[in-house]
């Protein structure tokens, strides 16, 4: 009798370590869960702040389906449901099943803050197309814009359209320049003033408004005419470091007269996000 | 003979147990006994800053100054300005095995970022170490040591049983308040700002002249009461009535009847356009400055943009408004029990395979917590030093004692927001981190600016359609709590089989026992 208990303790010993040993496949179960719940995270997050999403295909109709003109747009209230045709003219970088784009019509122009939009549909928003936009008008800082969580569809079959810069340099410190708000308009001859990095010196751009930023992050520059001095921004998710604008900022100097194209944002006044930028002969 | 077999007993009782346990041990990293300083090391270090140039300077010198300290350490600062983009590259990351050294943070997105193993390093070997922990003797600096953090701060960086973060800098909300036009209204302002008393001065404030003007101010705008973190102003509401939020488990309780009841009343001022939120308007600096706004709530790390005579304006000086600014802290419910949110960056560090780097990387974290670096960053904001240390230095006493010497460095409603943090301290609360709380407080948040936008849009109000669409939108209804997600599991076949042998052995010992009494007795 005491051999087989001593031999059944021997096995319940062997067996014990044998558990302790099987810690690795358990920790592979318990590696490949967290990693799971990692992914689901990032899947709440990139949930969290898209609302109802439903953009997608959908063929042209014919039939009245409250569409407003621009003029229609215009004159609707604030916070009332708009919708709305238009051509995208560009659009900010996708994140989060959001994407803030750039439209106008032959009438005018409008600004999509943060549509609902999947990743696949996003690659679908190039220059010229045309997306039908359900959502509501509101104003953020005196930039009137169809609110975040608006939906959207494309056109199918319709035509493309894009638009031709207006040069409002004229109309720069005007009451005038807000009808072209959101349009894509261009300056010319300004002269590059100068801004004041966080030492005090004279430079031609900063990184953030305050230079507080870096490679990367927006850009923001003086430019000058008839002896007023506008700033004028160079937005990173729409015209990222790599870009041309971009470049072409980093390289000017003070003094230097340059032409430029761009969207006509607005935040407390004209803040256009330009889109490019050239130093004249 | 029956000792050996007791001794086998024990062991067997003692080793099958501990076989069942300890696969879910995150402890990965350990303090090295010392630190390598041959080697050179390379650490990063994301920063966030408030668009802030004074501090982005700050976070350089800092690194300067460390650098000359550890010149075989060096730290690359990489800069960002919203919280949610650095929670966002963090996730990225971390699938990627590319995660920063240091990282300015929140405690809710590390309780995400711990759902990946061994990402985060627990902290507290790390502060108990006698050379390189919290006032240690190998560290090159003056250090502070554990008992220097302010105990109510760090406890905000503690849970599931370590420390994840040590706290980088606090702040809490505070109302900057347009004194002029309260008075202008016919009131005066209380000891202690209250809802109802907000309320009030809004709706009165909403009156307006013969030309279509708002009387108090001649404008054709005003929104009397703006606030810009929906989130806080739901959080605190209901702490303030003691009404439930989220429980440490992870369990939402978020969406109750006094959720509701805090829901009409936003519903009912914003119908009346008293009160808006800075995600539908914007900036609540911006109306206050223009004289658009009486009660503008933002955290006391704003402070520096409100007032007629802030150091920061962001509106176009012939908008600016002259009248007098005053600083108190967030409307109570009750007065005699006033509650406000904690907020502000902590600091956390990410695992790495050579525990050298990670050591390299805890050495440059305790150098933020310097009263160098604390007193200069706290005066860039109405921040407050997380150190005793630094908070009873004397240089920071005498920055107190200046408010009101200039509008930059010592810009009294800077001044008087810090402060209003430091006498309140005792009076602030966070919220109970999960994996899942950043997503909780969203909710909170989406829940008024809901319906702050669906009154203006003329929609109904239906609380239970709200919180369902929330629930929904934020995934809240796959939040795990912790006893969902018992540590241990089911036991494994193996253990399950080890167990029952030990119920056999047991047995057949009892039997053996009982034979062996009763052949003695024979």
């Amino acid at each position: 009798m005491k051999k087989i208990i001593a031999m059944m303790l021997v096995l319940v010993m062997v067996a014990a370590f044998a558990a302790c040993t099987d810690n690795d496949e358990t920790s592979k179960t318990s590696s490949v869960a967290e990693s799971s719940a990692v992914e689901s995270s990032v899947a709440e997050s990139s949930v969290a702040e898209s609302s109802d999403a439903e953009s997608s295909d959908a063929s042209s109709e014919a039939e009245d389906n409250g569409v407003m003109t621009y003029e229609e747009y215009i004159a609707a209230e604030l916070e009332s449901e708009v919708v709305i045709e238009a051509y995208v003219q560009a659009h900010q970088s996708w994140w989060e099943d959001k994407i803030t784009v750039y439209c106008q019509d032959k009438d005018g122009a409008y600004f999509l803050y943060e549509l609902a939009c999947s990743e696949e549909d996003a690659a679908k928003l190039i220059p010229g197309t045309k997306i039908r936009v359900k959502g509501f008008k509101t104003e953020w800082e005196g930039e009137v814009e169809v609110a975040s969580g608006a939906t959207f569809e494309f056109i199918e079959g319709a035509d493309t359209f894009i638009a031709d810069a207006l040069d409002v340099t004229a109309l720069l410190g005007t009451d005038d320049l807000i009808k072209h708000q959101n349009e894509f308009v261009s300056f010319k001859g300004m002269t590059v003033a100068a801004s004041k990095d966080a030492e005090g010196n004279d430079v031609a751009f900063l990184y953030n408004w305050d230079g507080s930023g870096e490679q990367g992050n927006d850009l923001y520059f003086n430019v000058s005419i008839n002896g007023a001095t506008y700033n004028f921004c160079v937005e990173s998710y729409l015209c990222g470091k790599d870009t041309d604008v971009y470049k072409a900022v980093e390289a000017l100097e003070i003094g230097d007269v340059i032409d430029m194209e761009g969207f006509l944002y607005w935040y407390q006044g004209a803040n256009p996000h330009i889109t490019s930028v050239t130093v004249a002969e | 003979m029956k000792k050996l077999i007791a001794l086998l007993l024990v062991l067997c009782t003692v080793l099958p147990i501990a076989s069942c346990h300890g696969t879910e041990d995150s402890v990965a990293f350990s303090v090295p006994e010392s630190f390598d300083t041959s080697r050179e090391y390379e650490i990063s270090f994301w920063a966030k800053n408030d668009t802030n140039i004074a501090q982005v300077n700050i976070y350089k010198q800092a690194i300067a100054d460390f650098q000359e300290l550890y010149p075989n350490i060096t730290v690359n600062l990489k800069l960002y300005t919203d919280y949610g983009r650095i929670y966002n590259d963090v996730i990225t990351n971390i699938s990627t095995d590319t995660t920063p050294n240091v990282c300015i943070t929140y405690p809710d997105h590390i309780a995400t970022y711990l759902t990946g193993k061994d990402t985060v390093v627990p902290l507290d070997e790390l502060f108990d170490d006698a050379k390189y922990g919290l006032g240690g003797s190998e560290v090159r600096f003056e250090s502070p040591k554990e008992s220097e953090i302010v105990p109510k701060f760090l406890e905000e960086c503690a849970f599931n049983g370590y420390y994840y973060a040590v706290p980088y800098m606090r702040s809490t909300e505070a109302c900057y308040i347009n004194k002029t036009y309260v008075e202008k209204l016919g009131f005066t302002l209380p000891e202690t700002l209250t809802w109802d008393f907000v309320w009030e001065v809004s709706e009165a404030a909403m009156k307006k002249d013969a030309n279509g003007n708002f009387a108090v101010n001649g404008q054709k705008t005003m929104l009397p009461f703006i606030y810009k973190s929906t989130d806080n102003m739901m959080i605190q509401m209901l702490r303030q009535k003691g009404a439930g939020y989220s429980d440490i488990y992870g369990s939402v309780e978020l969406f109750n009847d006094t959720t509701a009841e805090i829901l009409k009343t936003v519903e009912e001022h914003a119908a009346t356009g008293a009160f808006d939120t800075f995600k539908r308007s914007g900036y609540p600096a911006n109306y206050l400055n223009a004289g658009q706004c009486i009660f503008a709530i933002d955290s006391t790390a704003g402070a520096t943009w409100m007032g007629t005579d802030a150091p920061l304006v962001d509106i176009p000086e012939e908008k600016l408004v002259e009248f007098e600014t005053v600083v108190m802290s967030i409307p109570q419910f009750d007065p005699e029990d006033p509650k406000m949110i904690s907020q502000g960056p902590s600091m956390c560090i990410f695992n790495k395979e050579d525990p050298q780097e990670v050591l390299a990387s805890w050495l440059f974290m305790q150098f933020m917590l310097t009263n160098e670096v604390q007193i200069a960053y706290s005066q860039t904001e109405g921040y407050v030093p997380v150190t005793e240390k630094a908070q009873k230095s004397d240089e920071y006493l005498d920055y107190l004692s200046r408010a009101g010497e200039d509008n930059e460095l010592y810009y009294k409603i800077k001044l008087d927001a810090a402060k209003l943090l430091l006498e309140n301290t005792d009076n602030t609360f966070v919220t109970p981190v999960f994996n899942g709380s950043a997503s909780l407080r969203n909710a909170a948040g989406q829940l008024i600016e809901n319906v702050n936008k669906g009154v203006r849009r003329k929609q109904e109000l239906d609380v239970n359609a709200l919180y369902d669409e929330v629930i929904s939108l934020y995934r809240l209804d796959q939040i795990q709590t912790s006893s969902d997600k018992v540590s241990f599991g089911d036991l494994p076949n193996g253990s399950v089989a080890l167990l029952a042998a030990l119920c056999v052995c047991w047995i057949g010992m009892g039997i053996y026992v009982v034979i062996d009494k009763t052949k003695r007795k024979k």
